[in-house]
């Protein structure tokens, strides 16, 4: 490609769901300026309304030819315009379960939705990143959302303590990223994944030259586990997981791990392809330790969005297992499990929310006591998303681990995935604690559902959808391993 | 011939169990009748998959497939042979049973009581006809979830606990399964159970995939040592969660070693045969031993159970010694007998799980100290307790004595040592069955509550009596489910006996 390295307009089209997002996000930050009162509610749905356009505009660039534009520092292909859509879809459905919260909780404020769509931005940017440059902004323009998100409740102690504890350490990953990225740089000569997949593949790994390229790669996998949260990277998850309004942990802990994933793969696999070898090992035992640690500590939890950040750390290891393998199918596996992971998360913390009342954060595994009698239709929801989670045929859990297992089973790790599985049983006990709240003990306390309509419905539809999707996985398994 | 029988079998109940949930238990009544309705449909047509059956071979009849999970050749691939028609047979036959009794019994969320019994139904009738790998696993694992409510949310004071061991102790065992299911798929291309009859394996891998089988069809059975979940969940679950559990979920597990263990890893079934028959042997000897002691009736006939299935694996894993060149009689006695007896074994547990359900409904104890002197008030329900207690201690003319009868005949064959230790059974499960009959039933009245019970209604009369019967007829007249067996178990013995190193 001669081109690649020139600006040309006539080919701005390929980022053109981002270019209009910047746009929305100016127009809605401006006219929420002058929104009065009665009229904040506008502000939900001009976000929503801009979240949808760029979804489409997203989804119409599905099919085409990659394309790699600004002098090859983005790039558009398949994997980008899917996960671009699936980010989107994912946000628009966390925000309805999210406004239902910020109205009880009374945090319900413009700046909320600009930074989601800030947010948002900075993921699309990160999936069609090609340059390491680019992907680090990406992830700084979501990093700095997501601190001053978590921070919105300044008057909770909790909150603020979430906000810095995460800034401070993601301040320390993103330097890690950094450093690693310049060692790279220095050894390669470019920032471009292509130049670099081309270097490493021509480059003796073995010689003390390259040995530079170790170094910074190991940077690089520690950044990326920080912000994927794997073990012994993780810390930070169950304290910001718990300390942020609820909202936020939904938003938190479903979309930007597509966008984790996506800098994983345009890095490791796009770039440093050729040194999978080195980085797999490094993902064994992290995946290894993630699996373990998220499974047993989970046990002792009482706080379910503390329990939810440990099954978050052991779903992880599971995606993480897909990259071990090294191989196209493997991938496949671990975004299949991702988008199977996004599903589950948002009906687990959407019912969480549902829970929620004014001023009191329904945030106890207790608090779900008796959900069973006082509303069954979404005890059932939330039978269906922990059995999903832990793995139990029919729903989709269980495909996800399945087609993790497979692979990692055909790449001759048969040890790995016993160890996977036996963890997956000792997880099985935390989701059955839940069940076991909602259905065989009784309530001291009434439980009402406050929420609207419109959040009912799709809290209902998204938890039904982990059983359908359950039953009928082929296109889903299909989609992931096209991307590849 | 209906190609969409089986189907029909498994879709009709989990659908139904859908619908009976969206009645609710406001429309109680409603659901009660749809549900046994449903069942008694089922039921009948379960039975023209015995009519229609050919038993002059041992290939799958009734056959279904469809593309599933394309990806990974995974088929919606359903099928029955003599071994698994029998089994269905008998899901559909208990299923209306623990309908019926809990009729009245359950007040707290019926429909929700019977739904979960439906859609239980419907699994295991899955669980015995699948024929692909994954869509086995997936019947498999799918019908713990109503079990686990049905311990959880009807059953006694210490619920949560079994509810929870039961579910984790099968959850564990069977991952081991899909494991090497796994494996076999990677190593052979094909999700297909009888695909990977065919599959070569070498001698190491079959110990593997041997002991990965083990452990979930162990767990199931159970077998000793890993049987301590049964007693806690059946004395914690409501009397139809008893019922299903003791006459069903355990026969998965000695399915389990029929359809995979065998004709999978043949090489490994001979190496281990001793260790299975030893483990078999204890769980015959010493559980009979330990349910002597039980104070608790439920926990008596638990125990009881696991000595009783103890048969099952033992009969199964005795034809490696029973088996002489020339002279397959005394394996094929073992086999049959083993599947005899899971069906007697389902008929007589039901019956005196029902049992105790009657007392359990009167006097809300199960001990047996609360009890003696119930022939004063409850004479015809004595009449049938006694005779499901003379089954379950094998008395000839009962069911309960032929499986057994074949299974020690067939031991006898291989070592007569291992022969004497299973005839003992015969014995100890006098004691132990008598022995609590003598004391709940016969004697003085010694709880003035006891002087007040109320003999058994038209409902309970019923579903003892229907049990009764079949509890007769399997014992007079075994012919006719051998008959429709004895193909298939040929052709298992074939496959068990055929090297694949």
């Amino acid at each position: 490609m001669n081109n690649m390295y020139t600006f040309d307009t006539s080919t701005l089209w390929a980022a053109l769901p981002e270019i209009f997002l910047l746009g929305a996000i100016v127009v809605v930050l401006l006219l929420d300026l002058f929104l009065t009162k009665p009229f904040k509610q506008a502000t939900y749905y001009l976000m929503q309304i801009s979240l949808f356009i760029t979804g489409v505009m997203a989804f119409n660039l599905i099919d085409q030819p990659q394309t790699i534009i600004f002098s090859g520092s983005f790039i558009l292909d398949n994997m980008a315009s899917v996960f671009k859509v699936f980010m989107i879809g994912s946000t628009m459905v966390a925000m309805v379960y999210t406004r239902h919260y910020l109205i009880q909780h009374a945090l319900f404020r413009g700046e909320y939705f600009v930074l989601v769509l800030l947010s948002v931005l900075g993921m699309m940017v990160m999936v069609s990143g090609y340059s390491l440059l680019t992907l680090y902004l990406g992830l700084e323009i979501l990093s700095l959302s997501l601190y001053t998100l978590i921070a919105i409740a300044r008057e909770r102690a909790g909150a603020v303590e979430a906000a810095l504890k995460y800034f401070v350490l993601g301040a320390i990953a993103s330097g890690l990223l950094l450093y690693g990225m310049s060692m790279i740089y220095g050894i390669s000569g470019s920032i471009n994944i292509t130049d670099i997949a081309n270097f490493a593949a021509n480059a003796d790994l073995a010689s003390r030259e390259t040995l530079i390229l170790n170094f910074g790669l190991v940077f690089l996998v520690i950044g990326i586990a920080f912000k994927l949260g794997a073990v012994p990277f993780h810390m930070w998850v169950p304290d910001v997981y718990q300390g942020a309004p609820t909202s936020v942990t939904l938003f938190l802990s479903t979309v930007p791990k597509v966008a984790a994933v996506a800098m994983l793969v345009r890095i490791l696999v796009d770039g440093l392809g050729a040194m999978h070898a080195y980085w797999a090992d490094l993902f064994m035992v992290l995946a290894v330790l993630s699996i373990a640690l998220g499974s047993v500590v989970a046990l002792m939890q009482t706080n379910i969005k503390r329990l939810l950040a440990y099954s978050t750390i052991s779903h992880v290891g599971f995606i993480m297992l897909g990259f071990v393998t090294g191989v196209i199918s493997g991938y496949g596996a671990a975004v299949f499990y991702v988008f199977v992971y996004i599903l589950m998360s948002l009906a687990a913390f959407g019912i969480v929310i549902l829970l929620n009342k004014k001023g009191f954060e329904a945030d106890q595994i207790s608090d779900f006591k008796g959900l069973s009698k006082h509303s069954p239709w979404f005890a059932l929801m939330m039978l269906v998303v922990m059995l999903s989670m832990a793995g139990v045929p029919p729903f989709i859990g269980f495909y996800a681990k399945f087609f993790i297992l497979q692979q990692v089973i055909s790449a001759g790790f048969v040890t790995l995935a016993v160890v996977a599985v036996v963890f997956a049983v000792i997880s099985a006990y935390y989701y059955l604690q839940i069940i076991k709240s909602m259905y065989f003990e009784e309530s001291d306390k009434d439980i009402t559902i406050t929420a609207p309509m419109d959040m009912q419905l799709v809290l209902s539809i998204n938890a039904v959808l982990i059983l359908v999707v359950g039953i009928f996985p082929d296109f889903w398994i299909k989609l992931s391993l096209s991307l590849f | 011939m209906d190609n969409s029988l089986l189907s029909l079998l498994i879709w009709l109940p989990i659908f139904g169990g859908a619908l009976v949930i969206w009645l609710g238990n406001e429309r109680a009544n409603t659901a009660r009748w749809l549900s046994v309705s449903l069942s008694i449909v089922v039921f009948i047509m379960s039975l023209s998959l015995y009519t229609e059956f050919d038993s002059s071979t041992h290939l799958m009849q009734f056959e279904e497939k469809a593309s599933w999970i394309s990806q990974f050749d995974v088929y919606y691939h359903i099928g029955v042979d003599g071994i698994s028609m029998p089994l269905i047979i008998l899901t559909t036959f208990s299923s209306i049973l623990v309908l019926i009794a809990g009729w009245e019994v359950i007040q707290t969320r019926p429909a929700h009581y019977m739904a979960a019994f439906l859609m239980m139904e419907g699994l295991i009738i899955g669980v015995f006809s699948a024929l692909d790998g994954i869509l086995f696993y997936a019947f498999w694992e799918a019908s713990l979830i109503p079990m686990l409510l049905i311990i959880g949310v009807w059953g006694g004071d210490n619920r949560v606990y079994a509810a929870i061991k039961f579910f984790l102790y099968t959850f564990l065992g069977s991952v081991f399964m899909l494991v090497s299911l796994i494996y076999m798929y990677n190593k052979g291309g094909s999700f297909s159970i009888l695909d990977m009859h065919n599959l070569s394996l070498s001698a190491s891998e079959q110990a593997w995939i041997f002991w990965a089988f083990f452990m979930a069809f162990a767990v199931k059975v159970p077998m000793f040592p890993v049987h301590t979940w049964l007693p806690d969940a059946h004395v914690q679950a409501p009397t139809g969660g008893s019922v299903i559990l003791a006459a069903i979920m355990l026969k998965m597990g000695g399915y389990g070693f029929f359809r995979f263990s065998l004709p999978i890893t043949p090489d490994a079934s001979l190496e281990f045969s001793e260790i299975v028959i030893i483990l078999s042997l204890i769980a015959i000897v010493y559980i009979g031993f330990v349910a002597l002691v039980q104070r608790d009736m439920k926990k008596l006939i638990a125990y009881s159970s696991i000595s009783h299935m103890g048969f099952v694996t033992l009969g199964v894993f005795a034809l490696f010694l029973a088996y002489t060149p020339g002279a397959a009689e005394g394996a094929l006695l073992g086999l049959e007998g083993a599947m005899i007896q899971m069906i007697s074994h389902g008929f007589i547990s039901a019956a005196m799980f029902l049992v105790v359900g009657v007392l359990y409904d009167r006097l809300h104890s199960r001990e047996i100290s609360t009890y003696g002197g119930v022939i004063n008030s409850m004479p015809k329900f004595t009449g049938f307790a006694v005779l499901f207690a003379m089954a379950n201690a094998g008395l000839p003319g009962t069911s309960g004595f032929v499986g057994e009868f074949m299974v020690i005949l067939g031991v006898m064959q291989a070592n007569i040592w291992y022969a004497v230790l299973a005839g003992t059974t015969l014995i100890v499960g006098a004691a132990y069955t008598l022995w609590m009959v003598k004391r709940v039933f016969w004697g003085e009245v010694t709880n003035p509550a006891v002087s007040t019970l109320s003999d058994i209604n038209a409902r309970e009369f019923g579903i003892l009596a229907i049990l009764a019967v079949a509890v007769v007829a399997m014992g007079l007249y075994p012919q006719p489910v051998i008959d429709v067996m004895h193909v298939s178990i040929e052709h298992l013995l074939n496959q068990a006996l055929t090297s694949k190193l």
